[in-house]
Order: structure tokens, then sequence, then C-alpha cells
């Protein structure tokens, strides 16, 4: 059997181009690489993606596999997981790195499983042991409140990693790299399940991920209505609203404004929370925000320590008073 | 036939425990708690109940509560059986330290799930508040070969399949999978329905069964771990935050936004 050599990347494709998640895992590959000296190699997976496959060896690939298969064209967990196994079984890495997206959370944990290996999940940061052989893992847990480093005791040693916990390289069109056509057989009576209807239901206003400024209500709002007070604030400054898990589970907005660790990860240039008291698992979803502003009335309340700005006060009348007075610093 | 309900549920630290309360040994890599804080049934793991108690007010169903720890507060682990749930298995072993390895768990939970000759439907909590993994569920789907849906909001079985709203990004989709299948959901499934009196008094006259890893022909020791835990530690946070403070509510709201403007941030 061959020995374990090299960091394989599980690659996304947004379109046939190269993902954001791919681009970040091959920073996170780089980085190691360099202490081990083996090669970093990014697995792609669809029919037709040479232009994502030169991109990738841009973004820091030294090899790319294209995975092909017509059933790879759309997303399938099973169908993605038999591809991977293949190509995992035939390549042997030593590590691999995966992103922890909305496919990566089936993804990950299953494709462990199968290849009867640990999973590091929700890493921030990777980095090698004095041996230079074993891949330490930092990541958060008790819903933020510590960090666990870990490590897995088999080969391959796979890590999910965080979105956004990785900055992309910057592209360097004078990098050289290989580009491997994978093949695979794929029975399609392997998918156990099937999508019969896809409802989108994304809320109008700026996107929670996208917008530089975000605006968030908690449990301290007591009701709905305030929402449109933070809405009025956010379309000042163009900013997109959220809320913590508290007042999505009281039905005070969709669930489509959660941010947190099992809502939405979010990184605004600011992000001014509004009667939220800061508890990890809300921290987990704003922490790689530039800034953060805590209006609170409750001087111990956590936000405090991870704000960069706060007012210890009712949000009643505060929040008016800061909305008008951004509005009149706006307005020129 | 009642259609047979396997729910899988996990005792926590209680994650509301006030930040003050919260250290950790760094001795032995464990988190200490007040013996005033009593631990919680997993958070995610009541929605996953509720789910299951949905098909039951519907349909003819027995669920069957299932979990696995190195000990257990009896009164805490019997709140699914308060809220509806008709047994309790736990699976209590010393051997069974690492906690955080999502293997381990797995193996037990299905070597339980086969000894009780398997379900039509598993329903799991995404992850549980302690170590937030959320691996064991699809672990399990693995280990027994069905087939898995992840963050349902919404779980309905017909005689033959389940229907999953599944929660994406940006909205929701829906997922049939024949059974026997797993499926794991979250907090968008809706609040957890409390126990009712005659739900607690049914509860106390329960008796659970309880196991330990050999009844289920494992040797605790033997299952090699597939993860280490090098050190736990809480983070060092070192931000000053500057309060702001006018003569009043409004004048600090005020002189906010002026520092917001003066920092080139609005």
């Amino acid at each position: 059997m061959a020995e374990a050599t090299g960091i394989l990347i599980i690659g996304d494709l947004i379109e046939g181009q190269l993902g954001s998640t791919s681009k970040e895992l091959l920073a996170a590959g780089r980085q190691i690489a360099s202490d081990l000296s083996e090669p970093v190699s990014i697995a792609l997976l669809s029919s037709s993606t040479e232009i994502a496959g030169s991109q990738a060896i841009e973004s820091g690939a030294d090899i790319v596999y294209l995975v092909n298969n017509p059933q790879l064209a759309s997303y399938h967990v099973d169908l993605h997981l038999a591809a991977l196994k293949a190509l995992v079984d035939e390549v042997s890495p030593r590590i691999i790195l995966m992103g922890r997206t909305a496919e990566g959370r089936e993804l990950a944990p299953r494709l462990a499983f199968r290849l009867g290996v640990g999973l590091a999940q929700d890493c921030l940061e990777v980095s090698l042991d004095a041996s230079k052989q074993t891949l330490l893992a930092n990541r958060p847990v008790y819903g933020g409140s510590a960090v666990a480093v870990v490590s897995c005791e088999q080969t391959p040693q796979i890590a999910a990693i965080r979105p956004k916990a990785y900055e992309p390289l910057d592209s360097d069109a004078s990098r050289s790299g290989e580009t491997i056509s994978f093949p695979v057989e794929l029975d399609s009576s392997i998918a156990k399940t099937k999508v019969t209807n896809v409802v989108k239901e994304e809320s109008e206003g700026v996107k929670l991920e996208d917008a530089r400024i975000v605006i968030a209500g908690g449990r301290g709002l007591g009701g709905p209505e305030p929402f449109s007070e933070l809405q009025s604030l956010a379309d000042i400054l163009g900013a997109g609203v959220g809320a913590s898990r508290a007042a999505v589970d009281s039905g005070w907005v969709p669930y489509s404004y959660q941010v947190g660790l099992t809502g939405k990860t979010i990184t605004p240039e600011i992000y001014i929370t509004v009667a939220i008291s800061g508890a990890s698992q809300h921290m987990a979803g704003c922490s790689g925000s530039k800034v953060i502003v805590a209006i609170n009335k409750d001087s111990e309340a956590n936000i405090f320590k991870d704000a960069k700005y706060g007012v210890v006060g009712d949000w009643e009348t505060i929040l008016p008073a800061f909305t008008e007075t951004v509005r009149e610093l706006t307005q020129d | 036939m009642p259609i047979k309900i396997g729910v899988l549920a996990k005792q926590v630290i209680d994650p509301d425990m006030p930040t003050a309360a919260f250290s950790i040994d760094p001795a032995v890599k464990e988190v200490t708690v007040p013996t005033t804080i009593p631990p919680v049934v997993n958070g995610f793991d009541e929605n996953a109940v509720e789910a299951a108690l949905q098909i039951k007010d519907s349909q003819e169903a027995t669920v069957t509560v299932i979990s696995s720890g190195p000990s257990f507060a009896l009164d805490v682990m019997k709140k699914p059986l308060s809220m509806g749930a008709d047994e309790l298995v736990l699976i209590q072993d010393d051997g069974f330290k690492n906690t955080i390895d999502s293997f381990f768990t797995a193996r037990l939970l299905s070597a339980a799930i086969e000894k009780l000759g398997g379900f039509d439907l598993i329903i799991c909590g995404r992850q549980a508040s302690d170590w937030d993994n959320a691996q064991v569920p699809l672990g399990v789907a693995e280990l027994l070969g069905v087939a898995c849906i992840s963050l349902g909001r919404k779980v309905e079985v017909t005689s033959s399949s389940v229907i999953v709203e599944k929660i994406i990004p940006d909205g929701y989709e829906v997922v049939e999978a024949d059974l026997p299948a797993l499926v794991t959901v979250s907090n968008e499934l809706g609040q957890p329905r409390y126990p009712t009196l005659r739900g607690i008094m049914a509860a106390t006259r329960k008796k659970p069964t309880i196991w330990a890893a050999g009844d289920l022909g494992l040797d605790a020791a033997s299952l090699e771990p597939r993860l280490k835990l090098h050190d736990l530690f809480v983070p060092e946070r070192d931000q000053m935050c500057e309060i702001i403070e006018g003569e009043n509510d409004a004048d600090s709201a005020r002189l906010l936004a002026l520092k917001l403007r003066e920092a080139k941030l609005i």
C-alpha cells in the first residue's frame, strides 16, 4: 500500500469557476505544505472544469484532480461521497482539508466515517506538530466558550475548516502545476435521497454575508416590532439586518436572520448589536467582524468583552437617538 | 403497524450557564461545572424528540430515546419521556471517557440500535452543545447504511418514506428517502413541547434500560480512538471596549454616532 503523502483539498465550483472555499483551503494547504514538503492537490468534482483547474493552480495547487462523471454536474452527497472515496483510495493523501460549508457539513463527517478515520470539525486554524507528521487543529467548542486542540489518529487526517478562517492567497499566474483527469464510475442507485422541490426564501434587502455593515437585534428587544426600527437604521446605512437565535426562536424574525454558530457566519466591517447579550454561540457567527458596537442595558453583558464601542442603557431611547444622528451625519 | 422511531439524545452541561461559572481543569482537560448547575438534555435533541412526537401525534408510532455517555442524571434524561416518548435506553460506560471522539459514540449508538432491532426512522439533533462536532448522527447513518437527511425543519413520514424540509442557505429543499432513514433536525423545527403533568407522572413510573458497552458486544478500550485531545482552554480576549457615556441615554447615543463617524466607520 502506498504511503500516505500530500495534502488533498476538496474544492468547490461555482458555475464552473473555482469557488472561494477552494481558495481559502488552498491558502491553508500552502501554509502546511511549507513545513511538510509535500504537494498540495485539489479535487474538483464535476464534468468540464478546465478553467477552474488553472484557477486552482494560480491559487496555490500543485496538482488538480478533475474528478469527472456526468452525474457530478449537480451536487448530491451520496454521489460526491462515492467519487471522493474512489479518489482518496487512489491518491492516499496524508491530510485532507474540506470546507465546513453547507455541503461540507454533510460531506466531511460522512467521508471520515466511510474511510474509518476521525474528523477535526469546524477548525479555525491548522498546523503541523513538531514531528511534522501530525496535523493539529484548533476548533471552538462549548458554543465557542473554549478552544480544543485536536489531532486525528489515523490517516488520512481530515479537517473541516470554518469558512473565512483563511484568506485566499493572491492569484499567481506564474505558478505551474499538473492537471490530472480522474473519471469515476457512479451507480445512480447509490443516491438514497431525492430532492422533489426547492423553495427560495431569501429575504429582501442586503445579503448578510456580503454586507459591510450589519445591525442585529436580540432577546432584549422584546418582540418583532423593534426590528422595523433596526431596518430603518439599516436603510440609512445600506446595512443588512440580523438577529440572535433567541429572536428567531421567538418567531420575531425569519430564521434567515440568525447569526451564530448554527446560523450565519458574517464578517462585516461593523457589527452593531442592539439588546444582544453576546453569548458565545452568537459570537461564533460574528467574531470575524472588524468592529463590534454594542448597545445593551447590562454593563456585565458578555458582548462588551468583544465590542470596541459600547453604550450601556435602554435601547428604546438609544436606538432612535442614534438613528437620528446617523441620518443627519450621512445626509451631507 | 406503528412506525418505530428512535431518537438519539445526549446529556450535556447546560449551555445557558453563566459565563463566569465556566472553567476548565487543565490537568484533565475537562470543563468543571458547579454542582448547583444541573446538566440538561442537548437542546437540538429536544427538537428531535419534538419531531418524533409530532409524528406520533398524527399516526401510530413508538418513540424510543437512546443516549450514551460516561454517566447520567436520570431526572434529566427522563425529560423526553415526560414530553411523551415511550422508552429510554441509556448506554453508560466508564471506559467511554474520550467524549470528543464521535466515532466511539456512533459505534455505541449503532450497536444499541441494532440490538433494539433497528428503527424505521431515527431522528437526531444536528449537534451537541458541548463538543459541537455535528458528526455522530451522520456517522450512525454511515455505520447503519441508511439514508441520511440533515438539517430538517419539518419531518413527515408515509408508510415507506420520510419527507423532510431541509434547510439550505437561502430557503429549504423538500427531500425524500425510503425508510429506514436517519434525519437530523435544527431549532428551525420549532419550540419543543413542555412536559405535561401527566407525562411527568408517567415518566416517573418508567424504568430506563441501562446497558454497558459489554452488553453491546463492544469493549470500550478496544475501540481505537479516532481523535486525540491535546489541549482545552478558554481563549483570552483582549478587546478593550470604549464605553461611550453622555449626560443621558439619548446623549450617549448621539456621541456614539459621532464617534463612529470620526473613526470613519459610517
